[in-house]
């Protein structure tokens, strides 16, 4: 913080430490690998540019997660967030998806978003399972309070997992009261719900070094499901 | 009965779809009315198959409405509901038309617009054709049905899970040649059975079916324009002939038939659709089963006298079903990968052997196919529609 002017250092949130997410690799349905990793701060320019053609596409609330996602990240690049992180997916280095969330204290995690941009394939689960092992497995917390924006959210993390309500917090997103993923009820919904294995080869780490972006055009007919009309 | 034939074909893409029932309806209507190339012959009568409309969009008399919709006044109009098996109800009924005399072209469309309510509801519904009080009331639904039916075939036959993943393998890489498939993406083996992540890639819905064992839950539209012999001759063109239809039914209960595993009323209608034809299972080029569930297409594939019984998982291990096999089943990728718009279902059978017997079907074509075989299984299996069509030179 010596490098930043004191004013910068009153609007700048200190820094807890946090661990770094181990890559890991995922072999999804289809039968490419799909490399989980932390994204940095000098990588966000490129998610922003992501992110951009998706705040017009209403479909399953791609425009709401989008927005508050595109404005979380850009508080991740300026420290305007207190000790956030943000995880991506790649396909041969392609984005497939992201999430991010930030530590509340020691035992608190706070869920932000989840957004797939590949779908069909379980992304945002595999992402999302990524998100609370992070939580709990390498930063050691005890619960992640998380809430849903959309139905296919609710369905993925409410049912699935199944979690707790906590509806006497309220979640920093706003919105509904908060649930909670338990350390308990995510180590017993690991073996159905977190795949992936470690180390990541090479080879692998390497195709995912840079973030490559399919296209404005591929990313909206992705999330939006449409296909040529040839009728 | 009067010959009758199909002068055209066509479908919308099926997925989720954002259009109102009566768009997907007309849209698939027009593109088999331009396929057919009818010029000034009119169209004497509507048949609309549909399962949900009424519960799910609010609307009823589907026919009445896609004649006004298409400005195809006075025709005759009908809707047809029969379950799953409506879309070739809904055929029966146009070919019956047209082979009594009473009519020379009847447009035949399929629709059904089920994404627009929840998987609970739309699982609900689907669900409300099983026996109200012998099924519906203790929560079975048809993934729970299919599951019991897949583990009974499973302990019977030999089937394994593995088994089950072909079909869905095969399905995906024919629907990833289908422009018109709900999903178009191949899957494999290691994906979803085999490696560790298969266990979250592909979730069990009703054990011993998986994910990716189970049809999606689809918007779509398919139609068909059937004529008679006069028309048919006016027309020119390639001429794709309905030459058998078999219909059949059973137990509406499943646990009241003696051997759940066989599924009666396919063999039955089957048989009827090939003696009409006047040709036997071997003379099938292509088919399409109703793979709603994996395990349906094997066992159809058994029902409809293509494998003796217990055999169908063998000839699918020998690659005879593969889009270069002996024997292609559901090069359009089924209603595993294509999708399952339930009353358009029946309906889009026929429009891809259609396509498929005129060689109009581009990377997932079958080579030189002149025989095709169609079974929609409604309800869970207690009716069946089976239909065989045939080119003529």
């Amino acid at each position: 913080m010596g490098n930043i002017s004191d004013l910068e250092a009153l609007l700048r949130p200190p820094a807890m430490d946090m661990p770094v997410y181990p890559p890991k690799a995922i072999t999804l349905a289809s039968g490419e690998t799909m490399v989980v990793r932390q994204a940095t701060r000098e990588e966000v320019p490129t998610l922003l540019e992501a992110l951009y053609p998706l705040l017009w596409v209403e479909r399953d609330f791609y425009d709401i997660v989008a927005a508050r996602l595109f404005a979380e990240l850009l508080a991740f690049k300026r420290y305007r967030v207190k000790d956030e992180y943000v995880l991506v997916g790649l396909i041969d280095g392609e984005l497939a998806g992201l999430v991010n969330g930030r530590l509340v204290d020691h035992k608190t995690g706070m869920s932000y978003h989840t957004l797939t941009v590949r779908r069909g394939l379980r992304v945002g689960s595999h992402l999302f399972a990524a998100k609370m092992e992070y939580h709990i497995e390498h930063c050691q917390q005890e619960e992640i309070l998380i809430v849903a924006e959309s139905p296919i959210g609710f369905r993925r993390w409410m049912i699935e997992y199944p979690l707790e309500k906590r509806y006497e917090v309220q979640h920093e997103l706003g919105g509904v009261p908060s649930w909670v993923l338990p350390k308990d009820v995510y180590l017993a919904a690991k073996p159905r719900l977190v795949a992936g294995h470690r180390p990541v080869s090479d080879e692998l780490m390497k195709s995912a070094a840079t973030i490559v972006l399919p296209g404005d055009e591929t990313v909206v007919r992705q999330v939006a499901g449409e296909k040529e009309e040839e009728s | 009965m009067n010959p009758v034939y199909i002068a055209g074909a066509g479908m919308t893409c099926f997925g989720r779809s954002e259009w109102p029932l009566m768009q997907l309806a007309s849209v698939a209507s027009l593109a088999a009315l331009k396929h057919a190339n009818l010029g000034d012959i009119p169209v004497d009568g509507v048949v609309v198959a549909n399962m949900g409309a009424a519960r799910v969009n609010k609307q009823t008399a589907l026919g009445s409405a896609l004649v006004d919709q298409l400005a195809l006044y006075p025709a005759a109009a009908e809707s047809v509901e029969n379950g799953p098996a409506s879309g070739a109800s809904a055929v029966k009924v146009g070919f019956q038309a047209i082979a009594s005399g009473m009519a020379d072209v009847v447009l035949v469309t399929g629709v059904e617009r089920m994404r627009v309510v929840n998987g609970l509801e739309g699982t609900d519904f689907v669900a409300s054709l099983s026996h109200p009080v012998a099924e519906y009331i203790y929560g079975v639904t048809l993934p729970s049905l299919a599951g019991m039916f897949a583990r009974l075939v499973m302990d019977k036959f030999g089937v394994e899970r593995k088994h089950l993943a072909m079909v869905a393998i095969k399905n995906h890489a024919n629907g990833a040649k289908n422009p018109y498939a709900h999903i178009q993406q191949t899957v494999t083996m290691e994906g979803i059975l085999t490696l560790p992540e298969a266990a979250v890639n592909n979730p069990p819905i009703a054990e011993p079916l998986h994910m990716f064992d189970c049809c999606p839950v689809s918007d779509g539209a398919a139609s068909v324009v059937l004529v008679s012999e006069a028309v048919a001759a006016k027309l020119g063109g390639p001429k794709v002939r309905i030459a058998g239809i078999g219909q059949a039914t059973d137990t509406h209960a499943v646990h009241e038939r003696e051997d759940p595993t066989d599924l009666k009323a396919v063999r039955i209608a089957a048989a009827k659709a090939f003696d009409r034809a006047g040709l036997k299972p071997g003379d099938v080029d292509v088919a399409e089963l109703h793979d709603a569930f994996t395990i349906l297409e094997i066992a159809e594939s058994e029902a409809s006298g293509f494998f003796p019984r217990g055999e169908g998982h063998k000839a699918l291990e020998r690659g005879e079903t593969q889009l270069d096999g002996s024997l292609p089943i559901n090069p359009s990728g089924g209603l595993k990968a294509k999708g399952h718009p339930v009353g358009a279902t029946g309906v889009a059978q026929l429009v891809e052997l259609t396509w498929q017997l005129r060689g109009e079907c581009a990377a997932r074509q079958v080579k030189d196919a002149k025989v095709a075989y169609a079974c929609n299984f409604g309800g869970f299996g207690n009716n069946v529609v089976a239909s065989v069509l045939q080119r003529e030179a």
